[in-house]
């Protein structure tokens, strides 16, 4: 989020998409029923289903999965064509006024430079003109027709009220209630937050997908103030601080790309990673970035990482080079692609239940059956830690030898964990763990001090990274919260921990696991413990507590705070000011930097994690295109879209084997779209709140959410068994016949969509197993995310059931 | 102290009991208060969090003689303001579960069957094989002849049920032993 929870309150209106988050995110809620009865905000749900979250909004939006950028591409139209943009924002904090290179096209649904080959795009026809001097040409008059106003113009022209109608099946009226309500924020006193979760994020098109979130956002004026933002609303217990630690292949903790091979020392790997802008209003945050790789380099190695050795640079592990679409992706689709073919040999699953959450089951499944060895944390038997004796398995055919860790409940131990609106926060040990359970801090450093141990007692290969490692003898959870705030390893500070950003050094004399914690555990102590509620007035009207834990970056509530206010440095809406310049500092939330406003000598731009400091309503970051552009997900039941002549994603990440079969276009076998979804009282893959006998009462088994028209098309009533199939598998489930779901209009045909949750898996007996068998390993180009919300099956009615009881 | 089905049964008999009265004039909140109080008499009082969405929601632990005995919303998070959903509110049954994994397991290849081991077993087993499995297939140049020093044979799928602190361990133990395909929920 970039903006928090209790923020929520603050908005006009509010844009619920790709979320159901009154079932997902219950006690959040409260804030969006707070903005609609305090401050009479209008609340718009775009989901294909009517949820708890449809009912409580003003308008529902049923658009057919994954249509979201004709949707919002519709709504950039509309703000454009009726001019409802905030023009003092979008002049002086975005890019619309620079000039998009001559080698720039679009044409019939792809972007200049494509390699068909490949699928991948080469940028340099997306990129800006330069004048003699190296800066960006610009035209502030935004007529040139090669500024990024008017390219966008040209661009979202394609998207009429119509034609976005005709592929989401939503009808014109609906679209221009919500482009209404929503474009009305667009004025310097009114603010409009959009919310999204997975249900935005798990599509080919995932990140263009927010990326139309950004353009809408940066249009209005809504980045940056209090009531707007771009708020994920995240899914996972700590999937902020897990994604910030960098559970992931292709980052380091704090963001920190990861290490290439053709980065062969540490001054090729800064030299690649290290922004470089010649405009002076901008702070351009990661030219810090050397300073962040060494420290951290330093806390992973300790005294080991010496300048000499490139503060162990080369231990760590290199990726290939992106080359192509698959190359140097080492993501959950390509790790269980290896799996299958043999190539992964071993490895671990913790606190995790790939067998049930991951896309096409059935391959994942036969994949675990491959490995040599697998060891597990986990707080119950999931189908993951059972897959050697599943459905169809004969144990006796399984050669995995598989070790299993019972791990403790969060309230067995202590440690910090990131909400969603990045507050750091500090949950405390109640008891001890129960039985031989232990935390999953604790089993990582034993297991890895044996093997330091083994290196150091037998060499082996490569030891180096190993046995300099500067690693734990048990697991503190302080003493670690201590190291990634980080300290000063020498000079006259030695020892103390670091306050913020600003100590950090590339010199070796600093080191942190996390450059975007600092702060969170200071020389005064653990921040992440307060408990204070104390505010200032201006903070308590805008929902923020400074005392309370502590936020990353550096106690700041909301991000890009400083296009909440004018040049000036004055709030656009003072009755909502998140900051305010008082003539000498800034009041409220802490300023994204300290710098004064833009008008004041050394004045920055808004937009600091930006290299020019200004929002990118056009962007060449993303490997997929500078602008979003609608495309059908990989299964479809269309087989034009309307908007041009390519009708998915051209670079959408596709996986070749006999076990990652995709229904072609409008598939006649295949003819209705899948949906799938969590609910409130299941969490994910449902190991845990299965075994809670209240929770399985309340929702005891799989089932499959359809229209009337679609049962009484199939002869199938509510309660009916039924079995979903689709090229990739087949899935029993009960049929729950509602109103919630009603038959699409698509391009003057009646196509048809159905729903189901997947957190029921066959350890628990009789209450359905994997959903997921029928979902596809279809990635975004950008992201790797599976295309969980959209594919393609058949139902009918069962004659006979094996999965349910 | 520990509840049987039996004095839970009793409990909510005697709170059924205490509305029923309510409605005849009787002040039923001190008959429920004075119920809680059986349960949480003398507990300590411990600050957690609900390992579900990250609303995070916290939570107070009601914890006597080693053992958590009530759970319940705790009003001083500003976020959650005490309240707790359907997932939040059953987490003294999730803490308390009798399904909980409580010991170290090991199946051994092609058996049908768990076999309990102690911890230091598995501890020394799982490094031995994680040692010989670097050791074997440890790259350490790819096909352009780059270095890149990886363990390309091994994977880690991690989970955003970690704390900061656990994540950045875990983290750090597998790249250490040169693993890439390293993947958590941010991606499913």
């Amino acid at each position: 989020m970039t903006n928090h929870w209790i923020d929520i309150k603050n908005t006009d209106c509010c844009l619920i998409i790709g979320s159901n988050a009154a079932e997902h995110h219950p006690i959040c809620f409260k804030w969006v029923i707070k903005a609609k009865e305090e401050r009479g905000a209008k609340i718009i749900h775009v989901d294909p289903k009517f949820s708890r979250t449809s009912a409580r909004s003003d308008v529902h939006i049923p658009l057919r999965s994954g249509t979201d950028i004709a949707f919002m591409g519709g709504m950039i139209n509309y703000i454009l064509q009726n001019n409802l943009y905030f023009k003092e924002y979008v002049n002086d904090y975005t890019n619309a006024s620079f000039i998009v290179g001559p080698g720039y096209s679009f044409n019939n649904g792809l972007f200049a430079g494509f390699d068909p080959k490949n699928k991948i795009y080469n940028k340099k026809d997306w990129q800006f003109e330069l004048d003699d001097k190296g800066n960006v040409k610009k035209d502030p008059t935004l007529q040139n027709p090669r500024c990024v106003m008017q390219v966008l113009r040209q661009h979202y022209a394609r998207y009429s009220v119509q034609k976005v109608s005709e592929i989401t099946g939503v009808s014109p009226d609906a679209l221009v209630k919500a482009y209404e309500a929503y474009a009305a924020t667009g004025k310097p006193d009114k603010a409009g937050t959009i919310l999204y979760a997975l249900g935005w994020t798990q599509h080919t098109v995932g990140v263009q997908n927010i990326r139309t979130s950004g353009i809408v956002q940066l249009l209005l004026g809504n980045m940056g103030v209090a009531g707007g933002g771009i708020n994920a609303l995240r899914g996972e217990p700590n999937v902020q601080g897990t994604t910030d630690h960098a559970i992931l292949y292709n980052v380091l903790p704090g963001y920190l790309p990861l290490p290439r091979a053709t980065m062969a020392t540490l001054a090729d790997y800064n030299k690649a990673t290290t922004p470089v802008s010649k405009v002076p209003e901008s702070v351009n945050w990661w030219q810090n970035r050397p300073k962040y790789m060494v420290s951290f380099l330093k806390a992973y190695f300790g005294k080991n990482a010496t300048k000499e050795n490139d503060y162990g640079f080369n231990w760590l592990p290199k990726g290939d080079p992106a080359k192509s679409e698959h190359d140097g992706d080492y993501s959950y689709m390509y790790l269980f692609d290896k799996m299958l073919k043999g190539e992964i040999k071993a490895g671990s699953i913790w606190a995790t239940n790939s067998a049930n959450t991951l896309p096409n089951t059935n391959k994942n499944r036969k994949a675990l059956a491959n490995l040599d060895f697998l060891y597990m944390a986990e707080i119950h038997q999931n189908e993951t830690t059972e897959f050697w004796h599943g459905p169809g398995v004969d144990p006796k055919k399984v050669k995995t030898e598989v070790f299993l860790f019972p791990s403790c409940h969060r309230a067995e131990k202590e440690g910090s964990i990131s909400n969603s609106g990045r507050l750091i926060l500090w949950h405390n040990q109640a008891t001890s763990p129960r039985g031989k359970s232990r935390s999953m801090g604790q089993i990582m450093i034993d297991i890895m001090k044996e093997v330091i141990d083994l290196y150091k007692d037998e060499g082996g290969k490569f030891p180096d990274p190993i046995v300099n490692l500067n690693w734990y003898k048990k697991y503190d959870a302080e003493l670690v919260a201590k190291r990634i705030n980080g300290s000063f390893t020498s000079g006259p500070q030695k020892g103390k921990q670091l306050n913020g950003f600003t100590d950090f050094a590339d010199d070796g004399s600093t080191a942190s696991l996390n450059w975007l914690y600092a702060g969170s555990f200071t020389n005064d102590g653990n921040r992440m413990k307060r408990r204070s509620l104390k505010q200032t007035p201006m903070q308590k009207a805008v929902g923020i507590f400074p005392n309370f834990a502590w936020c990353w970056p550096m106690n700041r509530w909301v991000l890009y705070n400083r296009a909440s206010v004018d040049k000036n440095g004055q709030p656009w809406d003072p009755a909502r000011a998140v900051i305010r310049w008082n003539g000498k500092e800034w009041e409220g939330d802490v300023p994204d930097g300290g710098a004064p406003p833009l008008t004041k000598e050394g004045g920055k731009n808004p937009f600091i994690m930006l290299k020019d400091g200004l929002g990118q309503l056009y962007g060449t970051g993303l490997v997929d295109g500078p602008l979003p552009e609608h495309y059908e997900p990989v299964e479809t039941p269309v087989t034009n879209h309307g908007f041009s002549g390519q009708l998915s994603n051209p670079c959408a990440k596709i996986l070749a084997g006999d076990m990652d079969k995709i229904a072609p276009p409008s598939d006649p076998r295949y003819p209705i779209v899948l949906t799938t979804y969590s609910m409130t009282e299941h969490w994910c893959g449902g190991s845990e709140t299965r075994n809670v006998p209240s929770l399985l009462e309340a929702e005891p088994m799989l089932y499959v959410e359809m229209s009337h028209e679609l049962a009484a098309e199939k002869g199938i009533k509510n309660g009916d068994p039924v079995i979903v199939e689709n090229i990739r598998g087949r899935v029993e489930a009960v049929a729950m016949v509602t109103v919630r779901i009603t038959p699409f209009r698509i391009q003057g045909r009646t196509i048809h969509l159905i729903g189901m949750p997947f957190a029921f898996g066959w350890t628990k007996k009789g209450i359905g197993d994997a959903t997921n068998r029928l979902t596809l390993w279809a990635g975004d180009p950008n992201t790797s995310i599976p295309e969980y919300k959209a594919c393609c099956v058949s139902i009918r009615k069962a004659d006979k059931v094996t999965e349910l009881a | 102290m520990k509840y049987t089905r039996r004095d839970m049964l009793k409990m909510a008999g005697a709170g059924a009991g205490a509305i029923a009265l309510g409605g005849l004039g009787v002040n039923y909140l001190i008959s429920e208060s004075y119920a809680k109080k059986l349960k949480i008499k003398g507990a300590k009082e411990v600050i957690s969090i609900c390992p579900f969405c990250s609303v995070s929601c916290h939570f107070i632990a009601h914890v006597k003689g080693g053992e958590v005995v009530s759970t319940e919303g705790d009003p001083g998070y500003p976020v959650s303001e005490g309240a707790l959903c359907a997932k939040g509110s059953t987490m003294l049954s999730m803490i308390n579960s009798d399904h909980r994994l409580l010991k170290p397991l090991y199946r051994a290849p092609y058996s049908d069957k768990w076999e309990e081991k102690s911890y230091g077993w598995m501890v020394e087993n799982v490094a031995r094989r994680i040692k010989d499995t670097r050791d074997k297939h440890f790259v350490t140049t790819n096909a352009a002849g780059q270095k890149v020093n990886r363990l390309d044979a091994m994977f880690h799928a991690g989970s955003s049920q970690m704390s900061n602190e656990e994540a950045s361990i875990v983290v750090q133990a597998q790249r250490a032993l040169g693993i890439l395909n390293i993947d958590h929920q941010a991606r499913i």
